[in-house]
C-alpha cells in the first residue's frame, strides 16, 4: 500500500495526464464536448424549428379552429331555433285570436237567431191567446143567451109543482119577459 | 470503495482529429446524439397521425409544447414566441440528457461544466444580440432602473452590470453542480452498501441504511433532473424577456 502510494507519488506528472484531473472541469475534454454539443444542439434546433414544432402547432391550431367553427355553428343554429320558436309562438297567438273571433261571431249569430225565433214564437202565442179569448167571449155570450130559456123552464117547473097547474112555456116567457128585459 | 468520480470520465469511442483539434466521438457525444434522435423522432412519431383527438403519445408531445409555450407566453408575451424553438430545444435537450443520466451506468452529459456553460452562453449571447438589434442603445436602460435617486444611481448601475454579467455563470453552474453533486452522492451511498455487505457479521445488516438513503436520493434526483431543466428554461425566458423589454 505504502509502496503503491510512493509509486503514484513519483509519477504525479504522468498521472495528471492520465485523467487524474477532475473530468467535468478538465480542459482536455472541452473541445470534443463543445464540438459535439454544437453539432447536436444545432441539429436539434433545426429539427425542432423546421419540422417538429410547426407540426405540433398546426395540429393544435387546427383543433382550436375546429372547436371555434363548431361553437359558431352551434350558436348560429341556436339563433335559428329561437327564431323558429318565436315564429311558432306568433302563429299560435294568431290562431288563438282567430279562434276566439270566430267563436264570438258564432255566439252572436246564434244569439240573434234565437232571439228572432223567440220573437216569432211569442207572436204566434199572442195570436193564439187572442183567438182563445175571442172563443171564450163567444161561448160566454151564448151561455148568457141560454139563461132566460133555462129560467123559463125552471119557472114553469116551479109553477107546476106549486100550483099543480100546467102553464105553457110561452106564458112563463111572457111573464118573465119584463124581468129579463131589465 | 468505487471511485465516485469515475462516472464522469470521458471515454473516446471514436478518436477524431481536425487540424490538431480533438473532436473525438466520446460517450458524451453518444448521449447527445441519442438525446437528439430521441427528441426528434419521438416527437415526429408521436405526431405521425396528426389526430384531432390526440392519443397518448400525441398528448405527451402536445403537453410538452403547451408547457414550454406557456412559460414563454407568461414571461415574454406573444412576441416572445419567436424564441420558442430555442427555448423548447433547450428544455427538451436538458431534460432528456438529465433523465438519460438517471439510468444506472449511463453518462450524464449535463454534469460537465463545458456543456452547461455552452448552453448558458447561447442564452447570454442571444440576449445581447437581440437586445441591441431590437432596441439599439435603449437596451442599456436595462442597467439603469427608473425612479432611482441620482446619488445612488452609480451604485445601482454597478450592481446591475455585475448581476447581468454573472448571469451566465450562475445559469451554467446551477445546472452543472446539481447534476454533479447528485450523482456523486448517489455513488457514495451505493459505495457504502458494498462496503457494509463486505464487512463481517452483523455489520452486513447495517447496509439497509445506505440502501434506504440511496433509494430516497434516486427519487429526489429524478425530481432534481426535471426541476433543473425547468429552472434553466424559466431563467432563459426571464433573460430573453430583458432583450425584448429592457426598460424594467
Amino acid at each position: 500500500m505504502a509502496a503503491e502510494t510512493m509509486h503514484e507519488g513519483t509519477e504525479v506528472p504522468h498521472g495528471a495526464e492520465h485523467g487524474k484531473a477532475f473530468p467535468p472541469l478538465d480542459p482536455a475534454n472541452f473541445t470534443p464536448l463543445l464540438f459535439w454539443f454544437a453539432v447536436t444542439f444545432a441539429a436539434l434546433y433545426f429539427m425542432m424549428s423546421r419540422f417538429a414544432l410547426p407540426r405540433i402547432r398546426d395540429v393544435i391550431e387546427e383543433r382550436a379552429d375546429r372547436i371555434k367553427r363548431d361553437l359558431d355553428a352551434a350558436e348560429r343554429l341556436k339563433g335559428e331555433t329561437e327564431k323558429a320558436l318565436a315564429a311558432y309562438e306568433k302563429a299560435l297567438a294568431d290562431a288563438r285570436a282567430n279562434a276566439s273571433g270566430i267563436a264570438r261571431q258564432t255566439r252572436e249569430k246564434l244569439a240573434s237567431e234565437t232571439d228572432a225565433e223567440r220573437a216569432k214564437v211569442e207572436g204566434a202565442l199572442t195570436a193564439k191567446l187572442a183567438d182563445a179569448e175571442k172563443a171564450i167571449g163567444a161561448t160566454k155570450a151564448k151561455a148568457l143567451a141560454s139563461v132566460s130559456e133555462i129560467a123559463a123552464d125552471t119557472a114553469a117547473a116551479v109553477v107546476k109543482q106549486l100550483s099543480g097547474k100546467d102553464v105553457s112555456l110561452d106564458e112563463v116567457k111572457r111573464a118573465l119577459a119584463p124581468a129579463a128585459g131589465e | 470503495m468505487p471511485d465516485p468520480i469515475h462516472q464522469f470520465n470521458i471515454e473516446k469511442l471514436i478518436p477524431l482529429d481536425y487540424q490538431g483539434y480533438d473532436i473525438s466521438f466520446t460517450n458524451s457525444s453518444l448521449f447527445m446524439v441519442g438525446a437528439l434522435l430521441l427528441i426528434t423522432f419521438g416527437l415526429m412519431f408521436a405526431m405521425r397521425s396528426r389526430a384531432l383527438v390526440p392519443g397518448r403519445l400525441q398528448s405527451v408531445a402536445e403537453g410538452a409544447y403547451e408547457f414550454v409555450a406557456g412559460m414563454v407566453r407568461d414571461s415574454m408575451g406573444e412576441q416572445g414566441m419567436k424564441f420558442f424553438p430555442l427555448v423548447f430545444s433547450l428544455f427538451t435537450f436538458i431534460l432528456v440528457l438529465n433523465m438519460l443520466g438517471m439510468v444506472p451506468g449511463w453518462f450524464t452529459v449535463t454534469s460537465h461544466l463545458s456543456v452547461t456553460a455552452a448552453l448558458a452562453a447561447i442564452v447570454f449571447v442571444t440576449v445581447i444580440v437581440v437586445g441591441f438589434a431590437k432596441n439599439g442603445l435603449h437596451f442599456l436602460h436595462l442597467f439603469v432602473p427608473s425612479g432611482v435617486p441620482w446619488y445612488v444611481l452609480p451604485l445601482v448601475v454597478a450592481i446591475e452590470v455585475i448581476s447581468f454579467f454573472s448571469r451566465p455563470l450562475s445559469h451554467s453552474v446551477r445546472l452543472f453542480a446539481n447534476m454533479l453533486a447528485g450523482h456523486i452522492t448517489l455513488k457514495v451511498f451505493a459505495g457504502f452498501i458494498i462496503m457494509l455487505l463486505g464487512a463481517a457479521g452483523a455489520m452486513k445488516g447495517l447496509a439497509i441504511l445506505p440502501l434506504t438513503a440511496a433509494t430516497a436520493l434516486t427519487a429526489l434526483e429524478f425530481l432534481v433532473a426535471f426541476l433543473q431543466a425547468y429552472v434553466f428554461t424559466m431563467l432563459t425566458c426571464m433573460y430573453l424577456n430583458d432583450a425584448l423589454h429592457p426598460g424594467h
